[in-house]
């Protein structure tokens, strides 16, 4: 680091970095982050207890559904990696944005304008029906063209770099930025019954819509929901730990493994469908091979501390960080025996998915988001450090307990739901209804419900640190041991 | 032999090709030659001015 400053110093005029961008997305991600989470607590409530769908329309399960998914994914998620792919740039490319100030304002004022627009016809029952891909042709052509402008973004400043080599953050971020434009132009695809009118029909029909919606639904988990946190996660835990990446060499065989793999993985959705037969077992196969790329990330991300595991006691904005490696490597296991056709008979359909999902998004992608948010917020406003690490700490508990309880009590009601559905009586009839298994799951249910009141509460606390940090107020409180042997006493170990 | 014929003389070995492809890979990444190179472009997230 003092290398580099040294360099640095021989240059009179250090980079200006455009951070104004940064500081709108960061804003953008918490703001939509906090209303997806209350999305999802709320239709977790609906299912528990469906008298809150109001009788109305606008407030069903069913339009509800899809502003949290979008909320979460694409709007909390999205903003996420906007804001930390475009400052990750900047700062390992030593080179301010392409395009200035205009380009990078209309990437960030076009991508809300699309996450209102989706939310707003979802609520009005405007949708294409597609899962992830809901928003209709007007949305659709936008985002188009908001992500073609941040596509130029970012590679114009890779282009104009002053490092020689493209760290692997970048790699990912564009692998994420170029895989997600294909998915969406092709999936997207439709014609609009007239130019006033919202309604459109897909291109695609019977299976190979089915097939190129989760082609495009499974490499949005892969290259969206993996791809764009494993960049944050290469520049953030580094960072945050003060250390370089435990295996550079493994980080560039764990991006071609992944990005070889992942695209072939989607026909595991179809299993048992009109999907044929081989083309189903390739997806399981390719699932399962995707094992060990996964598990080579994990490795990398969580060995970066390897010789200072202390610091896991002593800095909980590095235990998020570390901790959404763990939930990582643990969903990444999942999927791939879950994919399993045997496995895939008693998951498919039932709240295992469910659990699934939710261990890898608010373990691993929101976990990961919310390490690099506080490791930018006293960045970003110039601050000395962040209001409170107390606060960091009750969030991380909180939130973690939250998960626990969620994918726990979505792990029981979904095996149950399954073995429920293929249960039959001595004379081969099935032996429950369909509501029975509505009924059995209930309990679970409201503790899911449970779990997403405590991930919500973890969000607030973390609105209300980064608020402080961003006033510039520090928080009298015990601070933690810098390193064991030299802390004081009293500092609550 | 032209271009089409040689496509579809190598389309049916994709697999195959891409295994050598990534294989190329991994002995680039894991060659010791270039470990030095490697471990200095892991230090670049602290190249920057703070």
């Amino acid at each position: 680091m003092s290398e580099a400053t040294a360099t640095v110093g021989a240059v009179p005029t250090p980079v200006a970095y455009d951070e104004d961008i940064v500081k709108k997305l960061f804003i953008a991600t918490v703001f939509w982050g906090v209303i997806g989470f209350v999305a999802g607590l709320y239709i977790a409530l609906q299912l528990a207890f469906p008298v809150l769908n109001l009788g109305l329309e606008w407030t069903t399960f069913g339009r509800l559904r899809p502003v949290h998914t979008s909320g979460v994914v694409f709007a909390f998620g999205g903003n996420a990696l906007i804001a930390t792919s475009l400052y990750v740039v900047q700062r390992t490319c030593r080179a301010t944005l392409f395009g200035g100030r205009a380009l990078a304002g209309f990437v960030f004022w076009g991508y809300q304008a699309v996450i209102v627009l989706a939310a707003l016809g979802y609520v009005l029952g405007i949708t294409q029906g597609k899962e992830y891909a809901e928003p209709e042709w007007y949305v659709d052509i936008l985002l188009t063209v908001v992500w073609v402008a941040y596509l130029v973004v970012f590679a114009g400043t890779l282009f104009k770099r002053k490092e020689p080599h493209i760290y692997v953050a970048n790699w990912f971020f564009l692998a994420f930025i170029l895989t997600v434009a294909m998915l969406h132009v092709v999936n997207a695809l439709a014609v609009p019954v007239s130019l006033t009118g919202a309604k459109s029909y897909v291109v695609w029909a019977g299976v190979q819509d089915a097939l190129t919606q989760w082609w495009y639904g499974h490499n949005a988990v892969g290259f969206f929901l993996t791809a764009g946190f494993l960049g944050i996660m290469y520049y953030f835990i580094p960072k945050q730990a003060n250390r370089p990446i435990y295996s550079y060499r493994l980080s560039i065989v764990h991006f071609w493994s992944l990005i070889f793999l992942y695209i072939w993985a989607g026909p595991h959705h179809l299993h048992y469908t009109a999907l044929p037969d081989w083309a189903q077992t390739l997806g399981m196969v390719f699932s399962v091979v995707l094992w060990m790329p996964s598990w080579g990330g994990m490795v990398n991300g969580i060995m970066t501390l390897s010789g200072a595991w202390d610091k896991l006691r002593t800095d909980p904005v590095l235990r998020f960080l570390i901790t959404s490696m763990a939930f990582y490597g643990m969903s990444t296991f999942e999927g791939p025996a879950m994919s399993i056709k045997a496995v895939n008979s008693l998951s498919h359909y039932t709240d295992w998915t469910i659990g699934h999902v939710h261990s890898g998004a608010l373990g691993w992608v929101a976990f990961v988001s919310f390490g690099a948010l506080y490791n930018l917020a006293p960045k970003l406003w110039k601050r000395e450090r962040l209001y409170s690490m107390r606060l960091v700490t009750y969030h991380f508990w909180t939130a973690t307990i939250g998960i626990v309880l969620y994918i726990t009590s979505m792990w029981i009601s979904g095996i149950m739901q399954g073995l429920m559905w293929r249960a039959y009586d001595s004379l081969g009839f099935l032996q429950y209804s369909f509501i029975e298994t509505v009924e059995a799951m209930h309990p679970y249910y409201v503790i899911r419900s449970l779990g997403g009141v405590l991930f919500v509460v973890g969000s607030l606390i973390m609105v209300y640190n980064l608020w402080k940090t961003a006033r510039g107020e520090i928080r009298s409180e015990d601070v933690y041991e810098e390193a064991p042997g030299t802390a004081p006493a009293g500092a609550g170990s | 032999m032209d271009l089409s014929a040689l496509t579809e003389a190598v389309r049916p070995m994709w697999v195959v090709w891409l295994v050598i492809l990534f294989g190329g890979i991994v002995f680039w990444a894991f060659r010791p030659k270039n470990k030095k190179r490697f471990e200095k472009n892991g230090e670049i997230p602290f190249a920057d001015d703070e």
